[in-house]
């Protein structure tokens, strides 16, 4: 188990070695052709941002051996905005008294007919936790009610037990998104009060019972925003290099979300961000470089939380996949824009729009890349 | 130049193409052109067989072009034998690219179940091609199950670092009853022409192809070179000696 290792760790003690990386350690690891995880510690370090350039050719080259010149499309189906915990940075949280809806099983038929016609085949299934509506029964119906629909189906919702990970996966699940949100133990807690996710070591052992249930794909990732976000990518990077060893057949992304301002019904300002923990474009751009410095086969993706300009020019730079179009909120594709978004997205801009974007910059869009023949 | 027969059938071309990686179908279409290939794999995975207008097919429909389906993406021989019958229905062909990879980092081929499906495909009468370690031992086994030809690799696919198995793909190319086809790796002209002189009936080039600045003339280089390295395969190239053969110091005395 990944707790195992991670228990060996000190927080302040890999937060201190990373900001101690000097430009000579830089130069090292820009010369070498494996990475090792003090590596990545060495690219995500303040040291390495005069290098940028140099990061973004490198990335380049690697990401278009390994993925070519393509981008993954993918985009969110809302389920369900019910939720029995308490985020402090989440819409859905439970003590955010905003209207809360579960689509049923025709309403599901609706979005996911017309996310069809925008052109996809790979969707990703989101919902709150809670366990009496959007429990395993519900999710089991729903991978059953679109698998003839889709060529991949992936789900970012509560961190479930092993068996019902293999249930699932026989019903077609073929991805599973869990975010760590913070490797930070007691920042967890602050920002989880409340719910089953709460529970720190619940949600650190699910890529273990993913691994074991032999899931396809899983996603790692933290909340950018939450604490310190080259720490985190280290914990994250550990955690990926540990279940890469132990699941070698599974496939890993990641996602490293930046938190956007949320609709709360405590007043009209949306939730300011701590600008303590922020993280600059630069150092985005150096952390997706980083990633695939560290990782020439690791997925990453970058979602609609990113401004028009910024998405456009980090094709190119690493990312391998993307969503458009999409819409935070249960029932957002068939119905008028709701207030029962998740987060207000940056990107507004259509699924045709975007593969016209990439297109220019020389990117095939790709829609298909996977088969139900093969889960 | 002979021409390549693959179970019993004739290829001009002894290059063929991955259709993966590119920018854009246009571009791929341009580089199946130049390249004079006859023959292109197309992964399962990508086709929509739900439109009639999948980009990917769409741009291949070419008289002189031959689809090879694939199976990137099976994990074990039960999902590669049930790609492969549809891919056989969906695209009217008993040809198949046959890839299975439970590793989704390096994409390393498993031997064990390759050879498991190549044993299933052959008696449901499939032309296979079975993408493979260069594993001499393998080859051997794959030609009793059934096998039309075999692609060992050159090096981890994507990795352009040339004939890094060599040593093996000799020894290979020495024992097969079946066509070589010298599959992933290969970073440049140069390493397909070495490809074909050291005698492999034909090779698959992809990336290489693909992520270049300018694909269509790349597969030019590629085709020139694969011609090439078989023309001076065919003409019986010399040999590389290690040695200056002046004199015959250690034998001489024999001769007085």
């Amino acid at each position: 188990m990944f707790k195992e290792i991670f228990e060996n760790y000190h927080w302040d003690q890999e937060k201190a070695s990373i900001l101690n990386k000097t430009a000579s350690d830089v130069e090292r690891v820009l010369s070498k052709d494996k990475l090792n995880l003090d590596d990545f510690k060495t690219l995500i370090s303040p040291a390495a941002l005069p290098f940028l350039e140099r990061m973004a050719k490198k990335s380049q080259l690697q990401t278009q051996k390994r993925f070519g010149k393509t981008i993954q499309m993918y985009i969110p189906l809302y389920l369900s905005n019910e939720c029995q915990n308490i985020c402090t940075y989440c819409a859905f949280s439970l003590d955010n008294k905003i209207k809360r809806k579960t689509l049923s099983p025709a309403e599901i038929l609706h979005e996911a007919s017309i996310i069809k016609s925008m052109g996809y085949d790979h969707i990703l299934l989101v919902t709150g936790e809670a366990n009496q509506t959007v429990g395993v029964p519900y999710l089991r119906s729903t991978l059953r009610l679109l698998k003839p629909f889709f060529a991949s189906i992936s789900m970012e919702v509560q961190p479930l037990d092993e068996a019902d990970y293999s249930e699932l996966i026989r019903e077609g699940l073929n991805t599973v998104l869990v975010y760590q949100e913070t490797y930070h133990r007691e920042r967890y807690k602050v920002h989880h009060p409340k719910g089953k996710k709460s529970n720190f070591d619940y949600r650190l052992d699910t890529p273990d019972r993913l691994g074991r249930a032999e899931i396809h794909k899983i996603g790692l990732g933290t909340l950018i925003g939450l604490e310190d976000w080259r720490t985190d990518c280290f914990f994250t990077a550990l955690h990926l290099q540990y279940l890469e060893r132990t699941y070698w057949k599974t496939k890993y992304s990641v996602s490293f979300p930046r938190l956007r301002p949320i609709q709360t019904h405590h007043e009209d300002q949306p939730t300011a961000i701590s600008s303590v923990e922020y993280m600059s474009d630069k150092e985005l751009v150096q952390l997706i470089c980083a990633w695939r410095l560290f990782n020439e086969n690791l997925e990453i993706s970058i979602s609609t939380r990113e401004e028009p300009a910024f998405r456009d020019n980090v094709i190119g730079l690493g990312i391998t996949s993307l969503s458009a179009g999409s819409k935070t909120n249960p029932g957002g594709y068939s119905s008028a824009p709701g207030s029962l978004e998740q987060f207000e997205i940056s990107d507004e801009r259509s699924a045709n729009e975007i593969s016209q974007v990439i297109r220019q910059r020389g990117y095939e869009p790709v829609w298909k890349d996977w088969d139900k023949s093969y889960s | 130049m002979k021409n390549l027969i693959i179970a019993g059938q004739e290829f001009k071309s002894r290059l063929f193409l991955g259709t993966g990686k590119f920018g854009s179908p246009d571009l791929m279409s341009k580089a199946v052109l130049a390249s004079s290939t006859n023959m292109v794999t197309v992964a399962l995975k990508r086709i929509d067989f739900h439109t009639d207008t999948d980009s990917l097919i769409s741009h291949l429909q070419f008289p002189e072009v031959q689809l090879l389906p694939n199976t990137s993406g099976a994990r074990n021989a039960k999902e590669a034998i049930f790609a492969a019958q549809l891919a056989r229905e969906a695209l009217e062909t008993d040809w198949l690219k046959l890839e299975i990879h439970p590793d989704p980092r390096y994409l390393m081929p498993d031997a064990i179940e390759t050879l498991k499906a190549t044993e299933e495909l052959a008696k449901l009468g499939f032309i296979i091609l079975p993408y493979i370690h260069a594993d001499p031992v393998l080859c051997k086994q794959l030609e009793n199950a059934g096998t039309s030809a075999v692609m060992p690799l050159g090096a981890p696919i994507g990795t352009n670092k040339g004939l890094r198995t060599i040593d093996f793909l000799e020894i290979i190319i020495e024992q097969s009853n079946v066509p070589v086809v010298v599959d992933a790796g290969l970073g440049a002209p140069s390493d397909a022409a070495k490809a074909m002189e050291i005698g492999a009936d034909a090779i698959l080039v992809n990336t290489a192809i693909a992520i270049s600045d300018d694909p269509q003339n790349m597969a030019l280089a590629f085709k020139l070179a694969t011609e090439a390295g078989r023309l001076a395969f065919e003409s019986k190239l010399a040999g590389v000696r290690h040695f200056a053969e002046a004199s015959s110091p250690l034998t001489s005395f024999l001769n007085t």
